[in-house]
C-alpha cells in the first residue's frame, strides 16, 4: 500500500524556494545512528521527497514531493520518459545526488527503520554497497578500466564484510559463477575490456549483490544492452532477488520490463508520481492520460504494417518554477480549464491502493471509470 | 540461472593472458624505434650514473701533474691535455684532471637530478593536484592560485635565494650542495604536474565508475588512489619523463653560473663553464660535456614521446 503524498495535504509548506542553507540544515539536523534500528514494517518508505538542482538558470525541481513504499523482497517499478526524475529518485535513496548542484531539500527516506537523511556520511557509506546495492545503466562505463574484475567485485566485500583476501576471493568466484560467468576463477585477473556488455552487466550485478543487500536500486539496468541480453539480465535479476529475498527498485522506461518484473509500478512525470498501482491495475485500468499515452505508444502485434508508432506529442516541461497546474496538461488531449487552474492531487481510484493524479478521472471528472 | 558456456568436447580453450595497461603500452612502445633508442640510452645513462666511478680510469678530483709536466717537457706548453695524450682518453683540464672520469661523475649528478627532482615534483604536485581536482570549489581555487604564484615567481631568483639562505646549513651542504639544488629545482617546477593531475581528476571524477565506486561505499581517499590516479598515470609518467631534460638543463645552468655543484666536483654544466675559457685552444673541454648533455636530453625526450604514444590509447592507429 502506498501512502499518497497528498495525505500531508497540498497546503503543506511548499518547498519551492528552499535556500541551500535551509536544505543543508534539513540534512544535518539531529543525527541518527546505524546501531539503533526501530523495527520497520516496510523496507523503504519515502515520504514527500523533493530533490532540487540549484543551477544558474534557477532551481530545477527534479523530484517534487514524491512518496512511495517498498516492502521486503518486493519489486517496485519506476517508469516514465527521460527527465522525469526516476534516476534522481533512486540516487536520492542512496544519497548519491551530485552535490553541488543537487540537494535533497525535503522529505523523509526511511530505510529498514533508519531515517537515512539524518545519517552521518560515514554511516551512510556503510549502508551503500552493503545494504543498498546499485546497478547502473551503462555497464561499459561503470567499471574502472584500469582495475581487474576480481578487484572491483572484492572491493565492496573487503570494505563491508571484513573478510581476508582469500575469503574475499572465494566469495568473488562464487558470485561470478552465480551471475553466470563461465570459468569464473580464470577471469578474476581480467580487465573490463575483455568482457562483453552483457557480461559486464553481470559483473555489475555481482558487485551489487556482493554483500547480500536488502535493496537493489537498478537504474535502467538493460538500456545499454541488446534485446536478447536484456532478457537474460532481467531473468538473472529476478532470480537472484528471489533467491536472496532482495527488494528491487527497478527504474525503466520500458513498460514491458515493468510488467514482467514488478509487483507495483509508479508512473513518474515531470518530477511527480502521476499514477501508482499494482501491475495489473496499471495495465488493465490505467487512470492517467500519461499512462494511456505510454501504453498506447508500445508497438503491438496487431499493428498494421507501415503505420507509424503512436507517440505522445511534445516534451516534458522544464522543471524550473512550474506553475500550479497539471504538469501533463500541455500534452494532454483531455485537458480542460480546470487542469490549467490547479494541480490535481494523487487520489485513490476504484481499487484501493490505486492512485492517480488527474482531474478527469476523478469520480466527478469528465472521464469517470 | 543462465546457462554456463562450456567448451565442446575436443575444443581447445586457449589460455588468454590478461592484457593490462602496462603490457599494452609495452607492446606499443616496442614498435617505436626512436623510443627504444631513447630507452636504451636512458638505461645506459642510468648504468653509468650508478657504476661510472667504478669504471672511471681516475678519481674525478685527482690531478695528473706528472702528465702535465711531461707534456710541458715535450713542448706542448702548459695547459689541458688533448684527448689521447699520456693515457687520458678524453684529455684533461688545465689542472690535469681526467675529463672522462669527470664526465662519468657528472653522469651520476645528472641521473640523480633526474630522479630526485622528479620525485620532489611528484611528492608535491600529485597531492596538490589531486586535492584541488577532487574537492573543487574554494580549496581548489586556493591551491590553484598558490600554484599560479609559484608559476609566476622567477625560478632562478628563487633558487639563488634558497641557496644563499641555506648555504651554511647541513641541508645546504648535504651531498656537496646537490640536495639543496635538487630540492630547489623541484620546488619551482611541480606546477605543471599539479595542473595536469587536477585536470585529470576533474574529468575522471565525473565518470560513472567513480559513481559506481561511491555506490558501494568506497571512501574518497581510496577512490582517488585506487580508481582515479591509476587512470591518470599515463599522462603523469609522460610529464615526468619529459620534465627530466628540463631538470638536467636547470642543474647545468645553475652549475654554469656557479651556484650548483661546488668544486672539486663538477657536473656537465660546470665542466662547460670551465672549459669555456679554453674554447679556442682546447674545444674538446666544451665539446664532450655538451655532447653528454645533448644526448641525455635527446634520449629522455625520445623516450617521453614514445611513452606518450604508448600510454595514450586514443592515438592508437593514428600513427
Amino acid at each position: 500500500m502506498t501512502i499518497p503524498n497528498e495525505q500531508t495535504g497540498r497546503d503543506a509548506p511548499t518547498i519551492v524556494e528552499v535556500s541551500p542553507a535551509d536544505a543543508r540544515r534539513l540534512v544535518t539536523q539531529e543525527k541518527v545512528s546505524l546501531d539503533k534500528r526501530p523495527k520497520a514494517e516496510k523496507l523503504l518508505t519515502v515520504k514527500g521527497l523533493s530533490t532540487h538542482f540549484f543551477t544558474p538558470d534557477g532551481v530545477v525541481q527534479a523530484v517534487d514531493d514524491v512518496s512511495f513504499e517498498l516492502g521486503y523482497g518486493e519489486t517496485l517499478g519506476l517508469v516514465g520518459e527521460s527527465g522525469c526524475g526516476k534516476s534522481v529518485s533512486a540516487l536520492s535513496v542512496a544519497r548519491l545526488v551530485p552535490n553541488p548542484p543537487g540537494r535533497i531539500v525535503a522529505g523523509e527516506i526511511v530505510f529498514d527503520g533508519i531515517d537515512i537523511l539524518r545519517l552521518g556520511e560515514d554511516d551512510m557509506r556503510k549502508l551503500r554497497g552493503k545494504e543498498i546495492g546499485f546497478i547502473f545503466q551503462d555497464p561499459l562505463t561503470s567499471l574502472n578500466p584500469t582495475l581487474t574484475i576480481g578487484y572491483q567485485i572484492a572491493e565492496a566485500i573487503k570494505q563491508h564484510m571484513g573478510l581476508s583476501s582469500k575469503a574475499a576471493t572465494d566469495r568473488v568466484v562464487e558470485l561470478l559463477s552465480k551471475v553466470g560467468i563461465p570459468r569464473a576463477k580464470d577471469r578474476l585477473k581480467d580487465y573490463p575490456h575483455q568482457f562483453s556488455g552483457g557480461m559486464r552487466q553481470r559483473v555489475m550485478i555481482a558487485i551489487a549483490l556482493s554483500c547480500d543487500p536488502k535493496l537493489i536500486l537498478a537504474d535502467e539496468p538493460t538500456t545499454a544492452l541488446d534485446v536478447t541480453i536484456q532478457a537474460q539480465i532481467l531473468e538473472l535479476i529476478s532470480l537472484l532477488s528471489d533467491e536472496f529475498h532482495t527488494a528491487v527498485l527497478l527504474i525503466t522506461h520500458d513498460l514491458g520490463i515493468a510488467a514482467g518484473m514488478c509487483d507495483r509500478v509508479n508512473v513518474m512525470y515531470a518530477g511527480r508520481i502521476v499514477e501508482t498501482g499494482t501491475v495489473d491495475e496499471l495495465f488493465e485500468v490505467p487512470r492517467h492520460p500519461y499512462a494511456w499515452g505510454l501504453l498506447d505508444s508500445l508497438p503491438r502485434l496487431d499493428d498494421v504494417r507501415g503505420d507509424r508508432l503512436r507517440t505522445i506529442e511534445g516534451l516534458p516541461p522544464l522543471l524550473i518554477s512550474p506553475p500550479d497546474a497539471c504538469r501533463f496538461e500541455p500534452r494532454c488531449r483531455f485537458a480542460r480549464d480546470k487542469c490549467r487552474e490547479k494541480e490535481p492531487s494523487l487520489t485513490e481510484r476504484e481499487q484501493p491502493g490505486h492512485f492517480a493524479r488527474c482531474w478527469a478521472t476523478e469520480p466527478e471528472g469528465w472521464i469517470p471509470a | 540461472m543462465a546457462t554456463v558456456t562450456r567448451p565442446l568436447p575436443g575444443q581447445v580453450v586457449r589460455e588468454r593472458r590478461s592484457a593490462g595497461l602496462w603490457r599494452d603500452a609495452w607492446g606499443r612502445l616496442r614498435k617505436n624505434r626512436l623510443a627504444l633508442v631513447g630507452l636504451f640510452m636512458v638505461l645506459l645513462l642510468l648504468f653509468l650514473g650508478i657504476f661510472g666511478p667504478f669504471i672511471a680510469p681516475y678519481p674525478y678530483a685527482q690531478q695528473d701533474l706528472k702528465a702535465i709536466q711531461q707534456a710541458a717537457a715535450d713542448g706542448y706548453g702548459i695547459g689541458p691535455l688533448n684527448p689521447g695524450q699520456y693515457g687520458h682518453v678524453l684529455g684533461t683540464d688545465q689542472l690535469g684532471r681526467d675529463l672522462l672520469s669527470r664526465l662519468l661523475d657528472g653522469a651520476r649528478i645528472s641521473v640523480s637530478v633526474a630522479l630526485v627532482v622528479q620525485l620532489v615534483i611528484l611528492l608535491i604536485g600529485v597531492p596538490i593536484g589531486a586535492i584541488a581536482g577532487w574537492f573543487s570549489g574554494r580549496l581548489d581555487n586556493l591551491l590553484m592560485r598558490f600554484t599560479d604564484i609559484i608559476y609566476a615567481f622567477p625560478d632562478l631568483l628563487f633558487i639563488i635565494i634558497l641557496s644563499v639562505v641555506f648555504r651554511e646549513t647541513a641541508f645546504g651542504r648535504a651531498f656537496d650542495g646537490l640536495l639543496m639544488i635538487f630540492v630547489a629545482i623541484g620546488l619551482t617546477s611541480w606546477v605543471t604536474v599539479a595542473r595536469l593531475v587536477r585536470g585529470q581528476l576533474l574529468s575522471l571524477k565525473e565518470t560513472e565508475f567513480v559513481e559506481a565506486a561511491r555506490a558501494i561505499g568506497v571512501q574518497d581517499r581510496k577512490i582517488i588512489t585506487k580508481h582515479l590516479l591509476p587512470n591518470g598515470v599515463g599522462p603523469i609518467i609522460v610529464a615526468v619523463t619529459l620534465g627530466i631534460p628540463g631538470a638536467i638543463i636547470a642543474e647545468s645552468t645553475l652549475s654554469y653560473i656557479g651556484i650548483g655543484v661546488q668544486p672539486p666536483r663538477a657536473s656537465w654544466g660546470s665542466l662547460i663553464a670551465e672549459g669555456y675559457k679554453w674554447i679556442r685552444a682546447e674545444p674538446h673541454l666544451v665539446l664532450f660535456p655538451a655532447i653528454c648533455i645533448a644526448s641525455a636530453l635527446a634520449s629522455f625526450t625520445f623516450l617521453g614521446d614514445g611513452l606518450r604514444d604508448a600510454l595514450d590509447p586514443k592515438l592508437k592507429g593514428k600513427q
